[in-house]
């Protein structure tokens, strides 16, 4: 093994290709990784921002926000639930925002929120009315602490008191105020979609045990099949595109695997041909196949981790690099990781493609040249 | 020229006085036929050979003789069709291919006539590569590489490439290489092809020094008839047999 270690060491431009091939399809792998991560955080902050146990939609509007509606008395009916430990409503407006400093005709889209329970994400709603927690990425917009966005049509003035990180919802930034600014933003803004007060899009529960699914049910039961209660993870699969967007990444990224697999094939193989001989002298001497195909194993693994390697600190000056809020890129350290095991797998499958020309050399091609 | 004549005609008694008794070689009977699209080739037919524990012999005969294939038996390499193969006291007629590459690796020294070091290693890694794939004894390895490679000529040599040394001097480090297992037997073929009339004397009577010091056998495979002066005994070979 130390062999194939010291061939490294020693020959490395025989290995300068694969590698630099490999390098590239890790950094493609990567950056369409941290892509995916983005978007979906670009999509999902919001929901992820309330750390619910589980959201309560009514049960005829899809599992959407915007077209979600619960009455008082169904609040009133879910609160009584056993194993509803908090109970928080919300509410959103998708609207255009008008920034201080931009053009008449330049809107910024951005989903107004009303929230009364905060959580990890989300400090305690502004106590005045016309107050809202700003998303970040309003900051890459121009908007500072103080400033005041003219939200919607009716140019609803929002005042915003800070900042909040993570928290946009279908791509766009957001402001978190309390009920009461949001239910008069709505009715200035959509006077057909009047919200009264008491009325709320969606509930966020906090559960007192571990049983979501149980809870799920007793609550759906307890308000006459009204609602569809959802945990945070089916919310964030009920998204629009959210599904789809993953379906599609993932499989550029099973096809990137599949790549991988091949070009360590082609590779490696090119390799072994031109070791024949040496491999034959070795089993003359005395090494078995199993040795000499760990060797080829552990030379691959290398190379996979040094392209791997190259290739996250790639990833991590762009995701350095690109200004908040321009490309939906994140690289996040579970996304590195698990390219990395891809990889592997894949040296791993495209040496064993290496594994029967190993075994049939013959050391007798040695002898007699 | 009296001795060597007198030795020729005693095959199977030990040459140059070693105690060990147990001959180094006992093949009997061995056959090796190969199957070519649909015929058969026999590349040894019957052979019986007996070495001495510190013999050295020459095997001379013309191209295709079969005398790559009696190596390639004798040193496990090949199995034979038909026959019992015996090196050192160890029967490995019957042994699989794992069992025999163990035996080679524990057992027989191998001198290839195309020196065949390994490019990326010095010479005294060279030497270890046997202890590398083996038994990992890694210190007493190393006291043995040094020792072969001073008594060799080569110990200024030890941390060349073989890209570094000279024809002569690879073949020294490959005689090294061969050693360092203390095999029973070993296998030198065509060790002088490659050089020219003066070098290729030296390296023979090299060879001869290195086996004879340490009462290790050797078969010395050549089709170069001046090579048997420094063998004990020349066995030729034809169209697969051999003649006394």
């Amino acid at each position: 093994m130390s062999l194939a270690l010291k061939e490294l060491r020693r020959q490395p431009s025989r290995f300068g290709v694969a590698t630099v091939i490999l390098t590239l399809i890790a950094i493609l792998l990567m950056f369409l990784g941290g892509l995916l991560d983005g978007l979906t955080a670009g999509n999902t902050g919001a929901i992820r921002a309330q750390q619910a146990d589980l959201i309560v939609f009514s049960s005829t509007s899809q599992d959407s926000l915007v077209r979600s509606r619960i009455e008082p008395d169904q609040e009133k009916q879910v609160a009584a639930v056993e194993g509803v430990a908090g109970i928080g409503e919300l509410g959103s407006a998708q609207l255009g925002g008008r920034i201080e400093g931009k053009g008449p005709r330049d809107l910024v889209p951005l989903v107004l929120f009303g929230y009364e329970a905060a959580s990890k994400g989300l400090p305690e709603p502004p106590t005045r009315p016309g107050e809202a927690w700003a998303d970040d990425t309003l900051e890459a917009e121009g908007v500072e602490r103080g400033d005041v966005i003219k939200v919607g049509p009716a140019r609803s003035p929002v005042k915003v008191i800070g900042f909040v990180n993570d928290t946009r919802y279908s791509g766009q930034s957001t402001l978190w105020a309390s009920l009461d600014t949001w239910r008069k933003v709505q009715s200035e803004n959509r006077p057909d979609a009047r919200v009264g007060p008491g009325v709320s899009q969606a509930l966020i529960i906090q559960a007192s045990g571990p049983d979501s699914s149980g809870l799920a049910q007793r609550i759906d039961e307890a308000t006459g099949g009204l609602t569809s209660s959802l945990t945070e993870d089916e919310t964030i699969q009920a998204l629009p595109g959210v599904a789809a967007q993953e379906s599609v990444f993932n499989q550029i990224i099973a096809l990137t695997v599949l790549i991988a697999i091949i070009v360590v094939a082609l590779f490696f193989a090119l390799i072994t041909v031109e070791r024949i001989g040496l491999y034959g002298v070795l089993k003359a001497l005395g090494a078995g196949s199993g040795r000499l195909f760990a060797g080829v194993l552990l030379q691959a693994v290398i190379v996979t981790l040094i392209a791997c390697a190259i290739g996250a600190v790639a990833a991590l000056a762009l995701d350095a690099a690109i200004p908040a809020g321009s490309i939906p890129f994140t690289a996040t350290g579970a996304r590195l990781l698990g390219s990395t095991i891809f990889l592997l797998f894949a040296a791993l499958i495209g040496c064993a493609f290496s594994l029967r020309r190993v075994l049939k050399v013959d050391p007798a091609q040695a002898i007699g040249g | 020229m009296s001795e060597t004549e007198t030795e020729a005609s005693r095959p199977g008694e030990s040459g140059n006085g070693g105690p060990n008794s147990t001959p180094a070689l006992r093949m009997e009977g061995v056959r090796k036929v190969y199957e070519v699209a649909d015929e058969k080739v026999v590349a040894l037919d019957r052979a019986d050979l007996i070495l001495g524990s510190d013999e050295i012999i020459a095997l001379v005969g013309p191209s295709g003789s079969g005398k790559t294939t009696l190596c390639s038996i004798a040193g496990g390499i090949l199995s034979p069709t038909e026959g019992r193969v015996e090196v050192g006291g160890q029967d490995i007629s019957d042994y699989s291919s794992k069992q025999l590459t163990e035996f080679r690796r524990d057992s027989v020294g191998f001198v290839f006539q195309t020196v065949n070091l390994i490019p990326f290693l010095t010479a005294r890694e060279n030497l270890l590569v046997v202890d590398e794939i083996g038994s990992r004894d890694r210190k007493r390895a190393k006291k043995r590489a040094d020792q072969l490679l001073e008594e060799l000529g080569l110990s200024n040599r030890a941390g060349n490439l073989p890209s570094q040394l000279s024809g002569g001097q690879k073949q020294r480090v490959a005689i090294g290489r061969a050693l360092m297992n203390e095999p029973a037997l070993v296998l030198f073929d065509e060790p002088t092809s490659a050089l020219d009339t003066k070098l290729g004397d030296q390296m023979v009577e090299l060879i001869r020094e290195e086996m004879k010091s340490r009462g290790t056998a050797a078969i010395i495979v050549t089709h170069d008839e001046r090579i048997t002066r420094y063998a004990d005994r020349t066995v030729h070979i034809t169209d697969g047999r051999l003649e006394a």
